[in-house]
Protein backbone atom coordinates (compact mmCIF):
# COMPACT_ATOMS: atom_id res chain seq x y z
CA UNK A 1 0.00 0.00 0.00
CA UNK A 2 1.28 3.46 -0.88
CA UNK A 3 2.97 5.45 1.85
CA UNK A 4 2.64 9.20 1.79
CA UNK A 5 3.80 12.32 3.55
CA UNK A 6 2.33 15.80 3.26
CA UNK A 7 4.35 18.98 3.64
CA UNK A 8 2.05 22.00 3.59
CA UNK A 9 3.58 25.09 2.04
CA UNK A 10 3.42 27.07 5.27
CA UNK A 11 5.38 24.44 7.18
CA UNK A 12 8.54 25.04 5.17
CA UNK A 13 11.56 26.70 6.69
CA UNK A 14 11.86 30.36 5.79
CA UNK A 15 14.80 32.73 5.61
CA UNK A 16 14.49 36.32 4.46
CA UNK A 17 17.88 37.93 3.97
CA UNK A 18 16.47 41.02 2.26
CA UNK A 19 17.93 40.36 -1.19
CA UNK A 20 17.05 36.67 -0.90
CA UNK A 21 13.77 35.29 0.29
CA UNK A 22 13.99 31.53 0.55
CA UNK A 23 11.60 28.77 1.53
CA UNK A 24 13.18 25.44 2.42
CA UNK A 25 11.23 22.22 2.09
CA UNK A 26 14.07 20.39 3.88
CA UNK A 27 16.67 21.43 6.45
CA UNK A 28 19.07 23.92 4.93
CA UNK A 29 21.48 26.56 6.26
CA UNK A 30 20.12 27.73 9.60
CA UNK A 31 16.79 25.90 9.14
CA UNK A 32 17.16 22.62 10.95
CA UNK A 33 14.19 20.31 11.48
CA UNK A 34 15.04 16.65 12.19
CA UNK A 35 11.64 15.70 10.74
CA UNK A 36 12.44 17.42 7.46
CA UNK A 37 15.85 16.18 6.40
CA UNK A 38 15.15 14.65 3.01
CA UNK A 39 12.79 12.61 0.86
CA UNK A 40 14.84 9.65 -0.28
CA UNK A 41 17.75 10.99 -2.31
CA UNK A 42 16.03 14.39 -2.62
CA UNK A 43 17.89 16.47 -0.04
CA UNK A 44 17.17 20.12 -0.88
CA UNK A 45 14.16 21.88 -2.39
CA UNK A 46 14.61 25.62 -2.05
CA UNK A 47 12.06 28.07 -3.43
CA UNK A 48 14.12 31.21 -3.88
CA UNK A 49 13.35 34.79 -4.83
CA UNK A 50 16.34 37.04 -5.52
CA UNK A 51 16.09 40.81 -5.87
CA UNK A 52 17.11 42.66 -9.02
CA UNK A 53 20.87 42.89 -9.41
CA UNK A 54 21.60 40.58 -6.49
CA UNK A 55 22.74 37.02 -6.16
CA UNK A 56 24.91 34.36 -4.58
CA UNK A 57 28.61 35.17 -4.76
CA UNK A 58 31.13 32.52 -5.72
CA UNK A 59 30.78 29.55 -3.42
CA UNK A 60 31.79 25.90 -3.46
CA UNK A 61 29.94 22.63 -3.85
CA UNK A 62 30.97 19.02 -4.03
CA UNK A 63 29.24 15.65 -4.26
CA UNK A 64 25.72 16.83 -4.97
CA UNK A 65 23.60 16.93 -8.10
CA UNK A 66 22.29 20.48 -8.23
CA UNK A 67 19.31 21.35 -10.43
CA UNK A 68 18.17 24.92 -11.07
CA UNK A 69 14.78 25.75 -12.60
CA UNK A 70 13.93 29.46 -13.04
CA UNK A 71 10.20 30.10 -12.63
CA UNK A 72 10.28 33.84 -13.26
CA UNK A 73 13.20 35.84 -14.66
CA UNK A 74 16.67 34.62 -15.54
CA UNK A 75 19.72 33.55 -13.54
CA UNK A 76 23.32 34.06 -14.62
CA UNK A 77 25.59 31.18 -13.73
CA UNK A 78 29.41 31.25 -13.71
CA UNK A 79 31.57 28.39 -12.52
CA UNK A 80 35.14 27.29 -12.00
CA UNK A 81 35.00 25.17 -15.16
CA UNK A 82 34.80 28.52 -17.02
CA UNK A 83 31.16 27.99 -17.92
CA UNK A 84 29.13 31.19 -18.18
CA UNK A 85 25.47 30.77 -18.92
CA UNK A 86 22.15 32.44 -18.44
CA UNK A 87 19.53 30.03 -17.16
CA UNK A 88 16.37 31.52 -18.59
CA UNK A 89 12.81 31.06 -17.48
CA UNK A 90 11.92 27.90 -19.38
CA UNK A 91 15.37 26.32 -18.99
CA UNK A 92 16.64 23.67 -16.65
CA UNK A 93 20.28 23.32 -15.55
CA UNK A 94 21.86 20.30 -13.86
CA UNK A 95 25.29 20.53 -12.29
CA UNK A 96 27.22 17.53 -10.95
CA UNK A 97 29.50 19.04 -8.31
CA UNK A 98 31.54 15.84 -7.94
CA UNK A 99 35.10 16.42 -6.76
CA UNK A 100 34.41 20.10 -6.28
CA UNK A 101 33.32 23.18 -8.14
CA UNK A 102 32.86 26.87 -7.47
CA UNK A 103 30.00 28.81 -8.94
CA UNK A 104 27.97 32.01 -8.60
CA UNK A 105 24.33 32.66 -9.42
CA UNK A 106 23.15 36.19 -10.10
CA UNK A 107 20.03 38.03 -11.13
CA UNK A 108 21.51 40.37 -13.71
CA UNK A 109 18.20 42.10 -14.38
CA UNK A 110 18.30 45.58 -12.80
CA UNK A 111 14.54 45.87 -12.43
CA UNK A 112 12.93 42.50 -11.92
CA UNK A 113 13.32 39.75 -9.38
CA UNK A 114 14.09 36.18 -10.28
CA UNK A 115 12.24 33.25 -8.78
CA UNK A 116 13.72 29.81 -9.07
CA UNK A 117 13.83 26.36 -7.60
CA UNK A 118 17.12 24.95 -6.49
CA UNK A 119 16.99 21.21 -6.00
CA UNK A 120 19.78 19.00 -4.66
CA UNK A 121 19.87 15.24 -5.08
CA UNK A 122 22.42 12.88 -3.55
CA UNK A 123 24.49 11.31 -6.33
CA UNK A 124 24.78 7.57 -6.84
CA UNK A 125 28.50 7.96 -7.39
CA UNK A 126 30.83 10.14 -5.35
CA UNK A 127 33.75 12.21 -6.57
CA UNK A 128 32.76 12.30 -10.23
CA UNK A 129 34.28 14.76 -12.67
CA UNK A 130 32.30 18.01 -12.29
CA UNK A 131 30.03 18.84 -15.23
CA UNK A 132 26.92 20.73 -16.12
CA UNK A 133 24.11 20.43 -18.60
CA UNK A 134 21.48 22.98 -19.56
CA UNK A 135 18.57 22.86 -21.98
CA UNK A 136 15.57 24.98 -22.97
CA UNK A 137 12.25 23.23 -22.46
CA UNK A 138 9.30 23.48 -24.82
CA UNK A 139 6.32 24.47 -22.65
CA UNK A 140 3.90 22.88 -25.08
CA UNK A 141 5.37 19.49 -24.20
CA UNK A 142 3.88 19.75 -20.71
CA UNK A 143 0.48 21.14 -21.59
CA UNK A 144 -1.96 18.51 -20.35
CA UNK A 145 0.79 15.89 -20.29
CA UNK A 146 3.90 15.02 -18.30
CA UNK A 147 7.13 16.38 -19.71
CA UNK A 148 10.30 14.59 -18.68
CA UNK A 149 12.93 17.20 -17.84
CA UNK A 150 15.56 15.08 -16.09
CA UNK A 151 16.70 11.46 -16.06
CA UNK A 152 19.81 9.34 -15.37
CA UNK A 153 20.45 8.96 -19.07
CA UNK A 154 22.28 11.40 -21.30
CA UNK A 155 20.40 9.97 -24.29
CA UNK A 156 16.96 10.47 -22.79
CA UNK A 157 14.66 13.52 -22.68
CA UNK A 158 15.77 16.40 -20.51
CA UNK A 159 19.05 16.91 -18.66
CA UNK A 160 20.82 14.06 -16.86
CA UNK A 161 22.33 13.53 -13.43
CA UNK A 162 24.30 10.89 -11.55
CA UNK A 163 21.28 9.32 -9.84
CA UNK A 164 18.34 7.07 -10.71
CA UNK A 165 16.02 10.06 -10.72
CA UNK A 166 13.40 11.30 -13.13
CA UNK A 167 11.76 14.73 -12.99
CA UNK A 168 8.61 15.74 -14.86
CA UNK A 169 6.75 19.02 -15.24
CA UNK A 170 3.03 19.25 -15.91
CA UNK A 171 0.86 22.21 -16.85
CA UNK A 172 -2.72 20.93 -16.75
CA UNK A 173 -6.00 22.67 -17.54
CA UNK A 174 -8.71 22.28 -14.92
CA UNK A 175 -10.16 18.78 -14.96
CA UNK A 176 -7.28 17.12 -16.80
CA UNK A 177 -5.80 14.04 -15.19
CA UNK A 178 -2.93 11.69 -15.85
CA UNK A 179 -1.43 8.59 -14.32
CA UNK A 180 2.22 8.61 -13.32
CA UNK A 181 4.01 5.26 -13.59
CA UNK A 182 7.15 4.90 -11.49
CA UNK A 183 10.29 4.30 -13.53
CA UNK A 184 12.13 2.22 -10.97
CA UNK A 185 10.99 -0.06 -8.16
CA UNK A 186 12.09 1.34 -4.81
CA UNK A 187 11.73 4.94 -5.90
CA UNK A 188 9.38 7.52 -4.44
CA UNK A 189 7.98 10.68 -5.99
CA UNK A 190 7.91 14.09 -4.35
CA UNK A 191 5.18 16.24 -5.87
CA UNK A 192 5.63 20.02 -5.64
CA UNK A 193 2.80 22.31 -6.70
CA UNK A 194 3.99 25.37 -8.61
CA UNK A 195 0.59 26.93 -9.24
CA UNK A 196 -3.04 26.08 -8.63
CA UNK A 197 -4.59 23.05 -6.99
CA UNK A 198 -4.15 19.40 -7.84
CA UNK A 199 -5.14 16.07 -6.41
CA UNK A 200 -2.71 13.19 -6.09
CA UNK A 201 -5.06 10.25 -5.79
CA UNK A 202 -7.44 11.67 -3.13
CA UNK A 203 -5.01 14.16 -1.58
CA UNK A 204 -5.75 17.78 -2.40
CA UNK A 205 -2.68 19.97 -2.75
CA UNK A 206 -2.41 23.73 -3.05
CA UNK A 207 0.23 26.14 -4.27
CA UNK A 208 3.75 25.21 -2.99
CA UNK A 209 2.54 22.15 -1.05
CA UNK A 210 4.84 19.15 -1.18
CA UNK A 211 3.68 15.54 -1.12
CA UNK A 212 5.79 12.41 -1.06
CA UNK A 213 4.44 9.05 -2.24
CA UNK A 214 6.24 5.72 -2.29
CA UNK A 215 5.74 1.95 -2.00
CA UNK A 216 3.48 2.03 -5.02
CA UNK A 217 3.76 1.63 -8.78
CA UNK A 218 1.66 4.56 -9.89
CA UNK A 219 -0.62 7.38 -8.83
CA UNK A 220 -3.19 9.67 -10.43
CA UNK A 221 -2.83 13.43 -10.76
CA UNK A 222 -5.89 15.58 -11.40
CA UNK A 223 -5.89 19.34 -11.88
CA UNK A 224 -8.61 20.84 -9.67
CA UNK A 225 -7.85 24.24 -11.18
CA UNK A 226 -5.49 25.20 -13.98
CA UNK A 227 -2.29 24.01 -12.38
CA UNK A 228 1.44 23.50 -12.74
CA UNK A 229 3.45 20.98 -10.81
CA UNK A 230 6.83 19.26 -10.60
CA UNK A 231 7.24 15.53 -10.00
CA UNK A 232 10.60 14.36 -8.66
CA UNK A 233 11.11 10.60 -8.66
CA UNK A 234 14.14 9.55 -6.59
CA UNK A 235 15.47 6.42 -4.86
CA UNK A 236 14.09 6.06 -1.36
CA UNK A 237 17.15 4.10 -0.25
CA UNK A 238 20.59 5.22 -1.36
CA UNK B 1 29.95 25.07 28.38
CA UNK B 2 32.70 23.40 26.34
CA UNK B 3 32.56 23.49 22.58
CA UNK B 4 31.98 20.45 20.42
CA UNK B 5 35.32 19.58 18.84
CA UNK B 6 35.17 18.63 15.20
CA UNK B 7 37.88 17.28 12.89
CA UNK B 8 37.24 17.98 9.22
CA UNK B 9 39.05 16.08 6.48
CA UNK B 10 38.80 17.30 2.89
CA UNK B 11 41.03 17.10 -0.16
CA UNK B 12 40.01 20.36 -1.84
CA UNK B 13 41.92 23.11 0.01
CA UNK B 14 39.58 26.02 -0.71
CA UNK B 15 36.45 24.02 0.07
CA UNK B 16 38.10 22.76 3.26
CA UNK B 17 38.86 26.35 4.23
CA UNK B 18 35.21 27.31 3.62
CA UNK B 19 33.89 24.42 5.70
CA UNK B 20 36.27 25.22 8.57
CA UNK B 21 35.17 28.85 8.53
CA UNK B 22 31.48 27.94 8.53
CA UNK B 23 31.87 25.48 11.38
CA UNK B 24 33.94 27.89 13.50
CA UNK B 25 31.26 30.57 12.93
CA UNK B 26 29.01 28.53 15.20
CA UNK B 27 29.84 29.47 18.80
CA UNK B 28 29.02 25.92 19.95
CA UNK B 29 31.64 24.33 17.68
CA UNK B 30 35.39 24.39 17.24
CA UNK B 31 37.09 22.61 14.37
CA UNK B 32 40.38 21.71 12.82
CA UNK B 33 40.66 21.07 9.09
CA UNK B 34 43.20 18.73 7.49
CA UNK B 35 43.79 17.56 3.95
CA UNK B 36 45.82 14.37 4.13
CA UNK B 37 45.35 11.05 5.86
CA UNK B 38 48.61 11.47 7.78
CA UNK B 39 47.54 14.90 9.05
CA UNK B 40 44.20 13.44 10.08
CA UNK B 41 45.80 10.58 12.01
CA UNK B 42 48.23 12.88 13.81
CA UNK B 43 45.46 15.35 14.69
CA UNK B 44 43.10 12.64 15.91
CA UNK B 45 45.79 11.20 18.18
CA UNK B 46 46.80 14.58 19.56
CA UNK B 47 43.47 15.75 20.97
CA UNK B 48 39.99 14.42 21.73
CA UNK B 49 37.40 15.09 19.05
CA UNK B 50 33.66 14.62 19.36
CA UNK B 51 32.94 14.32 15.67
CA UNK B 52 34.79 13.71 12.41
CA UNK B 53 33.41 15.23 9.21
CA UNK B 54 34.49 13.62 5.95
CA UNK B 55 34.52 16.09 3.07
CA UNK B 56 34.63 15.49 -0.64
CA UNK B 57 37.40 13.85 -2.64
CA UNK B 58 38.42 11.30 -0.01
CA UNK B 59 39.13 7.99 -1.68
CA UNK B 60 37.10 5.02 -0.51
CA UNK B 61 40.18 3.16 0.68
CA UNK B 62 41.33 6.18 2.71
CA UNK B 63 37.88 6.62 4.15
CA UNK B 64 37.71 3.01 5.31
CA UNK B 65 41.24 3.11 6.73
CA UNK B 66 40.68 6.34 8.62
CA UNK B 67 37.30 5.25 10.03
CA UNK B 68 38.85 2.00 11.23
CA UNK B 69 41.74 3.83 12.93
CA UNK B 70 39.50 6.44 14.51
CA UNK B 71 37.07 3.87 15.90
CA UNK B 72 39.92 1.77 17.28
CA UNK B 73 41.16 4.85 19.09
CA UNK B 74 37.71 6.00 20.19
CA UNK B 75 34.77 3.62 19.67
CA UNK B 76 32.34 6.44 20.46
CA UNK B 77 33.59 8.83 17.82
CA UNK B 78 30.88 10.15 15.51
CA UNK B 79 31.89 10.07 11.85
CA UNK B 80 29.69 11.70 9.26
CA UNK B 81 29.89 12.48 5.59
CA UNK B 82 29.64 16.09 4.53
CA UNK B 83 27.86 16.66 1.25
CA UNK B 84 27.81 19.80 -0.77
CA UNK B 85 31.21 21.30 -0.07
CA UNK B 86 30.76 24.06 2.45
CA UNK B 87 27.09 24.16 1.77
CA UNK B 88 23.78 24.75 3.43
CA UNK B 89 23.77 21.10 4.49
CA UNK B 90 26.59 21.45 7.00
CA UNK B 91 24.68 22.62 10.07
CA UNK B 92 22.00 19.93 9.78
CA UNK B 93 24.62 17.22 9.15
CA UNK B 94 26.47 18.10 12.36
CA UNK B 95 23.32 18.40 14.46
CA UNK B 96 22.09 15.08 13.09
CA UNK B 97 25.45 13.49 13.86
CA UNK B 98 25.38 14.78 17.41
CA UNK B 99 21.87 13.32 17.77
CA UNK B 100 23.25 9.96 16.72
CA UNK B 101 21.57 9.88 13.35
CA UNK B 102 22.36 10.68 9.74
CA UNK B 103 19.47 11.71 7.52
CA UNK B 104 17.14 10.54 10.27
CA UNK B 105 18.72 7.06 10.38
CA UNK B 106 20.81 5.77 13.32
CA UNK B 107 24.53 5.98 12.67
Amino acid sequence: MAQTILHKAETRGHANHGWLNSYHSFSFASYYNPERMHFGALRVLNDDTVDAGKGFGTHPHDNMEIISIPLEGDLEHKDSMNNVAVIKNGDIQAMSAGTGIYHSEYNKDREHRVKFLQIWVFPNKKNVEPRYDQITLNTEDRHNKLQQILSPNADDEGVWIHQDAWFHLGQFDKGVSSDYQFKLKGNGVYVFVLNGDIKVNDQLLHNRDGYGIWDTDSFKITAETDAEFLLMEVPMNF
Amino acid sequence: MSKTKILIIGRHPEILQTVVRLVNNNPEWECLGVQTDDEAIVAFSAQPFDLVLLGGGIEKQSEEHLCCLFRAHNPNIIIIQHYGGGSGLLTAEIYEGLRGTTLGRPL
